[in-house]
């Protein structure tokens, strides 16, 4: 059944490809004499170039899955392949890799390492890979902050960046080494609508060129900017809807009166 | 993880932690300097000691007669009279690792010049005696063998003596003294010597020919000891066996029999004299290795308590790629770093504290190239062992825990 629906897929999408694929996924925690069942079978595809929205309720099993997905959990039943990798089968070691190679993550908390630059904390990533000169390092990490608008910011620590901005060190930190996919459990959770607009803008424009993205949230008007939604509930998905016109975070941010500041004077 | 990325991190997260970073050092530091200044005292006074006792003369070998214990009483050493000149002859004669041999017999002698008085031990000996203690003539000249066979009343007397009986800087070669009311002329004054390793003032002294000192001032016709020297340092063993020998077939022993006398080499007293210090060498430098563990304990301490608080910073580094071992080796690079950083500044401060010792309370130190490298591995050591259990326990952590963590 499994091989059919590799079959179909490989025939439907010549140009895009499913980086990610789970089938069958379960997750159970034990705690004590309790399981905790946080995934009960998890499949899908998730294509190349796609931006995808994860919602439902607390609990539901949204972060398991993303941890499943990006390598910072094992499951306890199921198969998943990243990029046609069976991850299922690799050591600590190689899931270290994998992390370093092709999975880009932005949590909820920014969690950027504290006393340490905006520039070091992007170079991060690069430091764990033995192929990238010193240089090379250095010309891609600023890089990465330049997509997302923070250059002038290097060398400044995050205790000296509003929220946002910390977000945009931690999505510039996500996409420096080149992943195949970033993941972002509720990246927006901690931030106010209009900086949650930029950096949702920030990630539509990384989507444009590429960069498969899966988010989890909340909020349904931050989801309205991704392509696809799925809906979790209980540790099994309930709904997959496709969005016909994502809104766009960027023309919205430029309509909107800037009021805060209007206040305050 | 490139070594050089590895260097960086662990600098890095040292800076953040300045003072922390700093006072684990202190205990590297404090525990490395004073094993350094313990050692550099221990070598040294090892050192003058053994300088002291080179003093006492060159492969020196002394021979008395051993208290016989016949009839179950024990005679004191020395009192013996045993020991003749006959066997002093016969070691001159039959031992080809001797160079130098002199009988001397001593007597505790009252000096008078004028009005002034002092009370010193006078020693019979043979001309050769100078060469055995490597004693010098300031002024004047040596008595020789015709002085002894003659027994003449000449004498040579040591700088403690000219001061006592004669004032500061007094040459008084050429001077009568009395010594317990008979007339001796002075015919040299020796150099000075200085104490020797027991302490004893090595210039109150005065020298006369043997037969002078033995016939007329104490009337016997033993000897009290001989004073011999081999001919290197390296025949020490040997000459004791060939005096042993000839000893031993004069005064009719066995083989198997216990000899009645007693040598004593150089080697022996220098043994005698370092052994104090060098247990108390090994006493200092083992209180100071315990500051240097207590230090390593503190190194422990400090690394477990930073990965407990950098818990989270462990999971956001495996998050983006950090395998187990490339977080062992930040936390032991770090360990290492404190210990080395802490082992440098603590040779630096123990050679500086050595220096100020020396200056200031003019103990003898010596600081060995030795003991600032085993200082060194010491305190790499130290790093290495106390920081492998924290590293490992930051490395075993599960990156998804590590995120989590509170
Ligand atoms: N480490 C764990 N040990 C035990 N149970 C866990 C653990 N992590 C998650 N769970 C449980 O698994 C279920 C799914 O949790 P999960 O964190 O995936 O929910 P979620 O959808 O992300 O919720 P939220 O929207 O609040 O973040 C919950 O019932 C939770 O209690
Ligand atoms: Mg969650």
């Amino acid at each position: 059944m499994h091989r059919k629906c590799k079959e179909v897929a490989g025939e439907e999408d010549k140009m895009s490809k499913a980086i990610i694929s789970v089938i069958d996924l379960v997750k159970i925690y034990q705690m004590g004499e309790v399981e905790v069942h946080a995934l009960r079978g998890i499949s899908a595809d998730i294509m190349n170039g796609d931006f995808l929205a994860i919602m439902g309720k607390s609990g539901s099993g949204k972060s398991t899955f993303m941890n499943m997905i990006g390598c910072l959990d094992v499951p306890t039943r199921g198969q998943y392949l990243l990029d046609e990798v069976d991850v299922s089968s690799l050591s600590k070691d190689q899931l270290a890799n994998l992390r370093n190679n092709k999975i880009g993550f932005v949590f909820q908390s920014f969690n950027l390492l504290s006393r340490t630059t905006a520039l070091e904390n992007v170079e991060l990533p690069l430091m764990y890979n033995r192929k990238i000169s010193s240089k090379e390092m250095r010309d891609r990490s600023l890089n990465a902050l330049d997509a997302v608008g923070l250059a002038d910011r290097a060398h400044h620590f995050p205790n000296q960046l509003s929220g946002g901005e910390q977000q945009r060190v931690a999505i510039a930190r996500s996409l420096v080494n080149d992943p195949v996919v970033i993941l972002a459990d509720e990246p927006t959770g901690n931030l106010d609508t209009r900086t949650s607009l930029e950096v949702m803008g920030i990630f539509q424009k990384l989507n444009q060129k590429g960069i498969t993205i899966v988010i989890v949230t909340h909020d349904a008007d931050v989801a309205a900017f991704t392509k696809r939604h799925i809906t979790f509930r209980d540790g099994r998905i309930i709904r997959a809807i496709e969005v016909n016109k994502p809104r766009n975070a960027m023309e919205e941010l430029a309509a909107m009166p800037v009021m805060v500041e209007e206040d305050d004077a | 993880m490139k070594i050089k990325n590895l260097l960086i991190a662990a600098i890095r997260s040292l800076k953040k932690n300045k003072m922390r970073t700093f006072l684990t050092m202190l205990g590297i530091i404090i525990g490395v300097a004073s094993v350094i200044a313990m050692l550099a005292i221990g070598q040294g006074s090892k050192q003058s000691i053994q300088a002291q006792i080179s003093t006492l003369g060159t492969n020196i070998l002394i021979i008395y007669p051993q208290a016989s214990s016949s009839g179950g009483v024990r005679m004191e050493a020395g009192s013996s009279q045993k020991m003749t000149l006959e066997d002093v002859n016969a070691i001159t004669e039959r031992c080809p690792s001797v160079e130098y041999i002199t009988p001397q017999v001593r007597s505790s002698g009252q000096l008078v010049n004028g009005n002034m008085n002092w009370r010193t031990s006078v020693y019979g000996v043979y001309p050769d005696y100078f060469e055995i203690r490597n004693l010098k003539i300031m002024s004047g000249n040596l008595f020789t063998m015709t002085d002894d066979r003659s027994s003449t009343k000449v004498c040579i007397i040591g700088q403690t003596v000219i001061t006592n009986l004669f004032g500061d800087y007094a040459d008084p070669v050429g001077n009568y003294i009395r010594i317990n009311k008979i007339p001796f002329k002075i015919i040299g004054t020796i150099e000075k010597k200085g104490q020797n390793a027991f302490g004893q003032d090595q210039d109150d002294v005065v020298i006369a020919p043997f037969s002078t000192v033995q016939k007329r001032m104490m009337a016997i016709t033993h000897i009290q000891s001989m004073l011999v020297s081999a001919r290197s340092e390296a025949l020490i063993p040997a000459a004791s066996q060939e005096i042993t020998d000839v000893l031993k077939a004069k005064h009719n022993l066995g083989p198997s029999e216990e000899p009645d006398f007693t040598i004593r080499t150089q080697t022996d007293i220098a043994e005698a004299a370092t052994a104090t210090s060098g247990i108390l060498t090994v006493l200092l430098a083992t209180i100071a290795s315990i500051s240097l563990l207590v230090g390593g304990i503190g190194i422990m301490n400090i690394m477990l308590v930073s990965v407990t608080e950098r818990t989270r910073e462990i999971g956001i580094r495996m998050s983006v790629g950090a395998r187990g071992r490339d977080v062992l080796l930040q936390f032991l690079i770090e360990a290492l770093m404190i210990s080395l950083l802490g082992g440098f500044i603590g040779i630096s401060l123990g050679v500086i504290v050595s220096q100020l010792i020396a200056n200031i309370l003019s103990w003898p130190v010596n600081i060995t190239v030795q003991s600032i490298l085993m200082s060194f591995v010491f305190a790499s050591a130290i790093g290495i062992f106390f920081g492998w259990y924290p590293a490992r326990k930051a490395a075993r952590l599960n990156p998804i825990d590590a995120l989590r963590y509170e």
